[in-house]
């Protein structure tokens, strides 16, 4: 039963399981990302941060994390 | 004398010294070295987070945004696709708009890529960017950047990360005369000469990355820098003597002993 009730995802390129139903914002806060320093790509669509609790992921989703490293 | 301000889309830079942030040996090293170049600018990448490690130091946390000005770049980008991609999702990260648009289009010498970058400017200019143009030594294409409304043209010196200082000097000073936003040596700087000589070019900023972060001592370079495109400005602003082969006396004749 349980394994019904999961989807895969692809977050920055890495398989992941989630159940389903999982919003944006569950999976951004056990990722454990501070909002203000990073963007999100849902299949190549960018993310408004404010609106991450209302998107519930679907399987086969994938997802991008970004932040800033250094760079020149 | 009180020099003209060093102004980009409108925002005034206390430094004309504009550093990478890639390279150091870690975080603490390069805001180190960004406090002591005196720096009001530096370039950042935009890249996936590490999602297996998630108590991994950022580089937000070492360099304040509010402070010194993020500006996101594009390297690693061939298309104007890919460039555009990146510069949404830095623009994402916390509303940046002035950016530095650099698409490459050769990845043994890391060259520009100038039909791709144009389009990119132009495209990116559209949706509202501020782009700083990473190019060529190319007084044509810069003015085609400028049309498409790049905000400054930032030619190379030399090819990125490879220290061989200003290679054409003369496309340099033709781009600075011709050219009416910032221009802003970028790629190929070695050392502290190289900056004063971009600068005494009339060049209006320099962008320095690896001559710093890779020498021996980065604090220290950081800080040769910093005097080196403050004393290239100031020896350009103050006029040189014309060159002459002749010898000139400089103590008078008269009195001599």
């Amino acid at each position: 039963m349980k394994v019904k009730n999961k989807i895969k995802i692809s977050v920055n390129g890495k398989q992941m399981q989630v159940i389903t139903k999982y919003s944006l914002k569950s999976l951004i806060t056990k990722l454990k990302m501070p909002l203000n320093k990073i963007a999100i790509e849902l299949n190549k669509n960018i993310i408004d941060k404010k609106r991450i609790s209302k998107i519930k992921l679907k399987k086969g989703d994938k997802i991008e994390i970004v932040h800033f490293i250094g760079g020149g | 004398m009180i020099d003209k301000k060093f102004k980009i889309a409108n925002k005034i830079f206390k430094s004309r010294l504009i550093v990478g942030t890639g390279k150091y040996k870690n975080f603490n090293e390069c805001a180190n070295a960004i406090k002591t170049s005196g720096a009001d600018m530096v370039t950042v990448a935009v890249r996936r987070v590490n999602i297996s490690n998630k108590n991994k130091a950022r580089l937000m946390d070492y360099i304040d945004p509010k402070k010194i000005t993020y500006l996101p770049n594009t390297a690693g980008c061939f298309t104007a696709h890919e460039a555009i991609r990146t510069l949404r999702l830095a623009r994402e990260i916390g509303d940046w708009k002035l950016v530095k648009l650099e698409v490459l289009g050769d990845k043994k010498n890391l060259f520009p890529e100038m039909i791709e970058t144009l389009r990119s400017t132009e495209l990116l200019t559209k949706e509202g960017f501020k782009v700083m143009v990473y190019c060529n030594d190319d007084l044509l294409m810069a003015k085609r950047l400028v049309n498409a409304g790049a905000v400054a043209i930032m030619p190379l010196a030399a090819p990125i990360g490879s220290g061989l200082g200003i290679l054409n000097k003369v496309n340099i000073k033709i781009i600075r005369n011709e050219i009416k936003v910032p221009v802003i040596i970028d790629a190929g700087i070695g050392e502290a000469s190289d900056a004063v000589e971009a600068m005494e070019l009339g060049c209006d900023g320099v962008l320095i990355n690896t001559a710093i972060a890779k020498a021996k001592n980065p604090i220290l370079m950081a800080e040769a820098m910093r005097h080196a495109v403050i004393s290239g400005r100031k020896s350009f602003l103050s006029g040189r003597v014309k060159p002459n082969i002749l010898g000139e006396r400089s103590s008078p004749q008269k009195g001599i002993i």
